[in-house]
């Protein structure tokens, strides 16, 4: 049977088990925009190709599965870029597919032509050029594999007009690709880590994004009550932990609470799991941890000793790591340990002034306790994302997406359209920032079109809040360029695109019980709600300083 | 150090593994590159500074897609490089 380019990689990405993807179409990848007129895979069209990037994102994020994005050459492959380099530092599986001009035109400066391979090679864990129909059928199964094998990533299929058009004979479909398992590692290894992890005095569990799963979350947790193991998070792993552990202590670092980072200090093993000791958790590095033995399990074996040394290194997956190790751990009792985690928790609270309704930390403690435990948790980036990071009880693995690595403003509305789209029946709650939502404003015309339960909340300070927070403390008060004058009216924006909305300020009467009933209803809503423009996100480890320097609320230190 | 390098050999890889390089702030003195086989892998040759990162910058070669192996080639002194050289421009242009 002949069959085009554009039928072959319909039918590969149908057989790879695709029933949602996200794009837009142009002239190169027309072909295959046609033969998706014929799928029972459903399109969902972005109205910016970053915003079907970050839609894919969503999808990857809450199923841990590879999603696809289509785009077409030139501007449409560029807009992606964002959201591939993003999926690639917070290692989402991602197979993003763009079109490219004839390959007779290639290096022509054809219209539309950019060179997609070499933009992508450092943003992407693996990318193909696509050289003719038959090369699809080799590479569209390859591309899952490699996004979804050991540590996941983004993989882009760059495919030209005329591979998409060309008609070969097809008489066997390839096996469709898959993430392949991860070599254990080694008994002894494990024994190794149980026994150092045993005889230390002061152990802390450090989680990262590598452990966000519910198989290592359920060993983790097992492990940090039978032990008296105090534990922390990465962003990327909150959720991991039970908020309400007792001992568990939440995110570490740049904004993590000042007892947090003090117990981290006084630490003489840490049992990092999934993590990759990035600056933001570390603080300056030579001072972090300075007393502990650290013991280092990470799938990606070129994590180990890249920031900071590994007196034991286990390469392999986090929860087959936590599983062996779980099994074999004898309980443990470190009343002292204990103790003084529990004690440096009731002495740095987080700050809440009850006297404040909308301060963002009890707003978001308000969302939380009107939302059902499994709702989906999406945040652009700034204080907002912080306080999220700070207040929000999670309590299950892949309930908090948020761009971690890349810092990219602009992430969560379309990340949790993606998510609502790959978990119906859960609510999603999309937390953004004045500054932030307008970086892909236009993802409400996809969410309005698709009618999902997602709930946006603009935490709207009427500046660039955490730059605005930095020019404060250490740029001597001169806000250069941070203050956010003529601010759209946001209710009104999201209703000229169909969505119901309200704005919520200190004139509202029981603003938070005002926040309840926005949430409450089935389809997609917008709030508009408005803090102060000069609360800060604290603690605070300045950039640079170790995390043990951390600046606390000055009326509060 | 001279590391010694097999990959998949197509129109790509040479920009994955040079490009690595620059973006991860790594030194890279000389490159020779030959194809093996039936012309479906490479042999590769770098000339790297022996630094304490040079264990960083195997296992970051070692984890592109294309790269099948790596090792290190003590045995092939600083002169291996200049010798090709040499031998590829026996005419002196002085």
């Amino acid at each position: 049977m002949k069959l085009t380019g554009a039928i072959i990689l319909r039918t590969l990405l149908e057989r790879q088990g695709i029933r949602i993807l996200s794009g837009m179409p142009g002239g190169a990848n027309l072909p295959l925009y046609d033969a998706l007129h014929e799928s029972h895979i459903q399109h969902v069209l972005a109205r910016h190709e970053q915003g079907a990037g970050f839609i894919a994102q969503g999808q990857a994020r809450a199923t841990g599965r590879a999603a696809v994005c289509l785009a077409t050459s030139g501007p449409g492959a560029t807009n992606l870029l964002t959201a591939i380099a993003d999926a690639r530092l917070d290692s989402i599986p991602l197979v993003a597919i763009t079109g490219q001009v004839p390959q007779a035109l290639i290096g022509t400066d054809a219209f539309q032509e950019v060179d997609t391979y070499g933009l992508t090679v450092p943003i992407t864990k693996h990318n193909f050029l696509v050289r003719s129909a038959r090369e699809l059928l080799e590479v569209i199964p390859l591309a899952f594999e490699i996004a979804e094998s050991g540590r996941p990533g983004p993989v882009v299929v760059d495919v030209p007009k005329d591979v998409l058009q060309a008609s070969i004979e097809v008489s066997s479909w390839p096996v469709p690709g898959k993430g392949q398992p991860t070599p254990p590692c080694a008994d002894a290894q494990i024994d190794e880590l149980a026994r150092q992890l045993h005889a230390a005095a002061r152990p802390v569990l450090y989680i990262g994004g590598g452990a966000a799963n519910t198989r290592a979350a359920a060993s983790l947790r097992q492990l940090s009550q039978r032990e008296d193991l105090p534990s922390v998070c990465t962003l990327m792993g909150l959720g991991v932990m039970n908020a309400d552990a007792p001992l568990h202590m939440g995110m570490l670092g740049m904004h993590g609470l000042k007892g947090t980072n003090v117990l981290l200090n006084e630490a003489d093993f840490i049992f990092a799991i999934g993590a990759r000791f990035d600056d933001r958790a570390t603080g300056k590095l030579a001072e972090f941890c300075p007393s502990a033995t650290i013991a280092h399990v990470d799938i990606d074996p070129s994590e180990i000793g890249k920031n900071k040394k590994a007196h034991l290194a286990l390469i392999g997956d986090a929860a087959d790591v936590a599983e062996r190790l779980a099994s074999r751990m004898e309980t443990k009792r470190r009343p002292e340990w204990r103790d003084r985690a529990l004690e440096l928790k009731r002495q740095y609270p987080l700050h809440a002034p009850a006297d404040e309704p909308l301060h963002p930390v009890n707003v978001i403690r308000a969302l939380a306790a009107s939302l059902p435990g499994d709702s989906i948790v999406t945040t652009d980036v700034g204080q907002h994302q912080m306080w999220v990071a700070q207040a929000y009880p999670f309590s299950e693995p892949r309930t908090l997406q948020t761009s971690g690595g890349l810092g990219t403003m602009g992430f969560g509305l379309p990340a949790a359209i993606g998510a609502a789209l790959a978990a119906p029946g859960r609510r999603g709650l999309c937390v953004s920032g004045d500054g932030s939502i307008l970086m892909n404003v236009q993802e409400l015309a996809t969410l309005a079109e698709w009618n999902l339960p997602v709930k946006t909340v603009i935490f709207n300070n009427a500046n660039l809040g955490l730059v605005r927070q930095q020019q404060q403390l250490f740029y001597g008060g001169r806000y250069s360029a941070s203050r956010l004058d003529k601010a759209p009216d946001f209710a009104a924006l999201a209703r000229a695109f169909g969505i119901p909305a309200c704005r919520i300020d200190r004139d509202t009467e029981d603003p938070l019980a005002a926040l309840r009933e926005a949430l409450s209803g089935d389809g997609p809503c917008v709030v508009d709600l408005q803090i102060h423009e000069t609360t800060n996100v604290y603690p605070m480890v300045p950039p640079g300083a170790a995390n043990h320097q951390t600046i606390t609320e000055p009326a509060y230190a | 150090m001279i590391l010694e390098l097999h990959v998949r050999n197509h129109p790509g890889a040479l920009s994955h593994i040079t490009g690595l390089f620059a973006r991860r702030a790594f030194n890279l003195d000389a490159i020779f590159c030959v194809p093996e086989r039936e012309r479906d892998q490479s042999v590769i040759f770098l000339q790297v500074v022996d630094e304490p990162r040079l264990p960083q910058v195997e296992k970051q070669l070692a984890r592109l897609y294309d790269v099948l192996s790596i090792r290190q080639r003590p045995d092939l002194g600083c002169e291996f490089f200049a010798n090709l050289a040499a031998a590829a421009s026996p005419v002196s242009t002085a």
